[in-house]
């Protein structure tokens, strides 16, 4: 159990503060000092959460960050499911990114729909000293025969490409002339550009731009008639179904939806963005610079919403109805009213199961503060987040809309001290990713991971909550945890320092 | 509305709903720009004729769903096998959260790997300060009894030499000058990931016998009666050593297992996390040098490190992948004939007792035709085993596989009249295997996790066994080796034929005639 629950804010703070001196403490004295700044306790009233972020990781300490080709082609073109992605360089990167982020769509797999599969030019050494072009080239023409319904393609560059000089712009460009104008994408996510995959993120979105929008005729006729009600969903992934959870609310509520990013998405739906009357943004770390874009470019706004939880998918609906009409703004209220019944059921099911317990979070660039209104709205309170790869504008929207006074702060948390933090907090569950698990498991904390959804989901919209709720409830009232401690080994009770 | 609080629907109910469908095919129709179905149909049906598998057969730059990894991987899971230690990366830094991740999702187990996360500057001025800051910074934090490094293709490409970069680091005082960092380069851009087993093994025995890169006299090698043992790079690591500690234990054989992981990937869970559990002892990884002979259980997850062990005088003997009667038994004459110790009754009594379960199914499993994919030892004891139980391994594929290796097959074909019409394919995916299973179809499909896509678009049903398997939980805990672990490969084989045949008959009135109670 949570010793949080009986402590006031200022000791929870002096714990806090004490705990991140504790774990300073362990590394040498400049990596400490570096490490310092992106831990923290943060202040309520503050614009941000007082730590650094975006910085490069630290060799040696087991950071928990991936690459910028995880960014590009594990998160951004990956779920594009009409087109082929080629992991070009050696065969692992796409090896260990196979079909393991759940982005679901439909589609006939291996005939024109490709997303659960493993493309790659397996480099061997005759490439790296040779270089891979002419390789690309003839990999792009056996695409052509073998996969014929395809409707583009995109290159994703590893390590080796950047490094041996390959002209990966210059193969594409080629080949597209050759295939009448084919849209084909190179993508310079090589691994160790940037800190994380955050970058990867970056630069996919401006191959979006480059090699996509900007390669439409502009007289080219639309593939539909617009209509004032048509809105894009950027940043889905459609983990689990969540952009389907999602898309089914907007479309109860009276828009359109012209296009879905990246999860169960074509090349079309990214073609006809531009025709959006507004861009809902949900992963604003992953997408809003093509966001930005658009708006600057076609004048298209945008606006960040969040359906994780009843209370924030509420605000949500109000927030993106508030760009449209009386009819829209109606159908939000209609959509809310609708669900209210499933959302009132779900909470009178599961918060009393779930109320006061506490959780720790360390997702990647969204997560570590969306989802906290989803588990206030049963009860819970996050005692600790922190970002994988977010940049000061996450940590400010954390400080300003969602956390807590006194919340524990740890950007790129190191292994060490993400299980040092929890095996003294002793939250009730941890939120992170399949790296983490087992060690908190083993530790017997419940956990859930929150970049799969620990392989159940969707947790997006009202659909999804009522998943969520029921995971939370079966990880942290799971029987087996109660069994953990053998129990002909006595363990000497904590002294609480309030005790003395 | 679908959504229920008291009976929650997942996510492969939720949307078959009525609303989900109606929105699905909207979204399809009108924004995804989508094929003809005729057209998608008429695709679907030509990707399964024997022009298209010419077609397919004639690539040579691309390759489609592989069945093998890059060398890093191997490295990790050899460097695990060995007390305290922690496997370090020199290179980018997503690779590591790749390993680390691969290896969790398969084993459901915590795997600790540090990275030297290399970025831009790196790959300008080389990666020798994250190699001096990243020890020091790993000794300090994990306190490990030893750190084992190896590279990605980055610190490949740009050359970086890890000999003189950890003598450099050592000189900073990241670690102790006597601290053991033993290395190996493993570039992901040649052979997979038994090759980087390979290469770690060899670079870690090559530490501690020859000298420690110079730092150490050399071990004068003074034979006893021990042997050693290599398990190699395998998904069934945990249940396979155990087994074959039982069966030293029973035989009374004094070994050596090196790089024992089946400790730190089958951990407790009783209130505390270890990063390390088990695993070789540096000391016995040391004395190692002065055993009798070495026993590889996968001759092509040590194809560098038995020659050195051979150059150091010992006699050196590699299986493949055993699994089957023949198979085990020659294991265990091997092992007798080395240490002079008797296989006992006991080991003759769990023969005797696999001969009898074989005898006893056999009659379900005769004349079936199998395909199988995985690496190059596996296939070989797989292919070894289907033979002997009178089924024709008709498909035996290995991306990671050589011409050697291929030759090795056919030579195990060519011993049985079961392998008259079987085919080996060297260097081949499992887009390959794909038209492989619609032009020459078999019964039952042997391969990892990735299988189950190939059961999808063919109907071949497909028996789990391989790395990784990320879809069946625990597989890992059970042997493949010695007599015992043959019966769980074939009751794995088995329960797969008879759910096939149960599958295939329960049509009430139409079919279930012959859904017996009894076979």
């Amino acid at each position: 159990m949570s010793l949080a629950n009986t402590q006031s804010v200022a000791e929870i703070k002096a714990r806090n503060k004490e705990l991140i001196d504790e774990v300073l403490a362990v590394y040498p004295e400049k990596t400490a000092k570096r490490r310092a700044k992106h831990l923290n306790v943060h202040e309520a009233g503050k614009a941000d959460c007082g730590v650094k972020s975006n910085l490069k990781s630290i060799p040696g300490v087991m950071t928990i960050r991936g690459c910028a080709y995880a960014g590009s082609k594990g998160v951004v073109w990956g779920p594009i499911k009409d087109m082929i992605h080629i992991s070009h360089g050696p065969v692992g990167c796409g090896q260990y990114s196979w079909a393991a982020r759940r982005n679901y769509y439909i589609g006939t797999t291996g005939i024109d729909t490709f997303v659960t599969m493993q493309f790659t030019s397996d480099f061997q050494e005759k490439d790296i000293v040779f270089g891979g072009d002419k390789k690309l080239a003839k990999i792009m023409d056996e695409i052509q025969e073998l996969f014929p319904l395809n409707r583009g393609i995109t290159v994703q560059s590893e390590c080796p490409i950047g490094l041996i000089g390959d002209d990966i712009e210059a193969v594409s460009k080629t080949k597209s002339k050759e295939y009448d104008g084919k849209t084909i994408v190179p993508v310079r996510c090589e691994g160790f550009r940037g800190v994380s995959q955050s970058l990867g993120h970056h630069i996919a979105n401006d191959s979006i731009r480059d090699w996509v929008f900007d390669k439409i005729s502009p007289d080219a006729p639309p593939r539909f008639e617009p209509t004032p009600y048509d809105v894009a969903i950027i940043g889905d992934y459609n983990i689990g179904g969540d952009a389907w959870s999602s898309r089914i609310l907007l479309e109860e509520m009276g828009l359109r939806v012209i296009a879905q990013w990246s999860g169960d998405g074509s090349l079309a739906e990214l073609e006809a963005t531009p025709k959006a009357k507004l861009n809902v943004l949900h992963c604003y770390r992953s997408m809003n610079y093509i966001s930005r874009h658009m708006e600057e470019k076609y004048g298209i706004p945008w606006c960040e919403y969040n359906f994780f939880g009843p209370s924030k998918i509420a605000e949500s609906l109000r927030k993106i109805a508030g760009f449209f009409d009386d009819k829209i703004k109606e159908g939000a209220e209609r959509v809310i009213a609708k669900y209210q019944p499933l959302m009132d059921a779900v909470i009178a099911r599961y918060r009393p199961r779930l109320e006061g317990k506490t959780v720790m979070l360390f997702v990647g660039g969204l997560r570590p503060r969306h989802v906290i209104g989803a588990y206030e709205d049963l009860g819970m309170e996050v005692v600790g987040t922190g970002y994988e790869f977010g940049h000061n504008d996450d940590y400010q929207r954390t400080a300003q809309h969602y956390v807590k006074d006194g919340t524990l702060i740890y950007d790129d948390v190191t292994g060490y001290e993400f299980e040092k933090f929890v095996e003294k907090i002793q939250p009730d569950l941890v939120g992170s990713g399949i790296k983490e698990k087992y060690v908190f498991q083993k530790m017997g904390v419940p956990f859930r991971q929150m970049h799969s959804w620990d392989y159940s989901g969707p947790y997006h919209g009202y659909d999804g909550f009522a998943i969520f709720a029921r995971d939370m409830d079966m990880a942290i009232n799971a029987p087996i945890w109660k069994m953990a401690k053998t129990p002909w080994k006595t363990v000497p009770k904590p002294t609480l320092m309030a005790a003395e | 509305m679908t959504q229920n609080a008291d009976h929650v629907l997942d996510h492969f109910e939720l949307f078959r709903g009525p609303e989900y469908q109606q929105m699905l095919a909207n979204k399809k129709k009108m924004f995804e720009n989508p094929r003809d179905p005729a057209e998608v149909e008429r695709v679907r049906e030509w990707a399964k004729t024997p022009e298209y598998r010419e077609k397919n057969f004639a690539r040579e730059a691309l390759t489609v769903n592989p069945a093998k990894a890059c060398q890093p991987l191997g490295a990790v899971f050899a460097a695990v096998g060995f007390e305290g230690t922690i496997p370090f990366v020199h290179g980018s830094q997503g690779c590591v959260a790749y390993y680390r991740s691969h290896l969790s999702r398969h084993f459901k187990e915590p795997s600790s790997c540090v990275s030297s996360s290399m970025t831009e500057d790196a790959a300008v001025f080389g990666g020798l300060n994250n190699m001096i800051d990243g020890l020091a910074n790993t000794y300090n934090m994990y306190k490990p009894k030893m750190i084992a490094v190896s590279t990605t293709c980055m610190a490949e490409v740009i050359g970086d030499d890890l000999n003189a970069f950890i003598k450099t680091a050592k000189e900073k005082g990241s670690v102790p000058a006597e601290y053991d960092v033993p290395f190996a380069h493993t570039p992901a851009f040649v052979g997979s990931h038994v090759t980087g087993y390979d290469n770690t093994m060899k670079g870690i025995l090559e530490h501690f016998w020859d000298g420690k890169a110079g730092t150490a006299p050399k071990l004068e090698r003074q034979p006893n009666d021990k042997i050693n043992f290599i398990g190699g790079f395998d998904g069934y690591t945990v249940g396979n050593m155990r087994e074959i500690k039982r069966i030293f234990k029973l035989m009374g054989v004094e070994y050596t297992i090196l790089a024992d992981n089946s400790d730190v990937w089958d951990t407790p869970t009783d209130g505390e996390f270890r990063m390390y559990d088990g695993g070789t002892t540096l000391e016995e990884a040391a004395n190692a040098v002065h055993a009798k002979a070495t026993l590889s259980m996968q001759e092509y997850c040590t194809e560098k490190t038995l020659p050195l062990i051979k150059a150091h005088g010992q006699e050196v003997v590699a299986f493949n992948h055993p699994i089957g009667v023949a198979a085990t038994d020659h294991f265990l004459m091997e092992v007798s004939r080395l240490t002079g110790k008797e296989i006992p009754e006991e080991l003759a009594r769990e023969r005797g007792r696999f001969v009898d379960a074989i005898a006893d199914s056999s009659a379900h499993i005769h004349g079936k035709k199998f395909a199988i994919y995985g690496d190059p030892d596996l296939c070989l004891g797989l292919a070894a085993f289907l033979l002997e139980l009178g089924a024709e391994p008709t498909h035996v594929l290995a991306t990671n596989g050589t011409k050697a290796w291929a030759e090795k097959v056919q030579a195990v074909f060519d011993s049985s009249p079961f392998g008259k019409n079987c085919h080996v394919y060297p260097g081949k995916d499992l887009w390959h295997m794909r038209s492989l299973l619609f032009t020459e179809p078999v019964d039952f499909l042997i391969g990892n996790t990735y299988g189950k896509y190939l059961e999808r678009d063919t109907g071949t049903p497909l028996i789990r066994i391989g790395f990784p398997i990320f879809d069946r939980h625990h597989h890992h805990r059970y042997p493949v080796w010695g007599y015992q672990g043959g019966m769980n490969v074939l009751v794995r084989i088995l329960d797969k034929i008879f759910d096939e045949i149960d599958k295939n008959t329960n049509v009430p009135a139409k079919t279930d005639y012959s859904f017996d109670i009894i076979r």
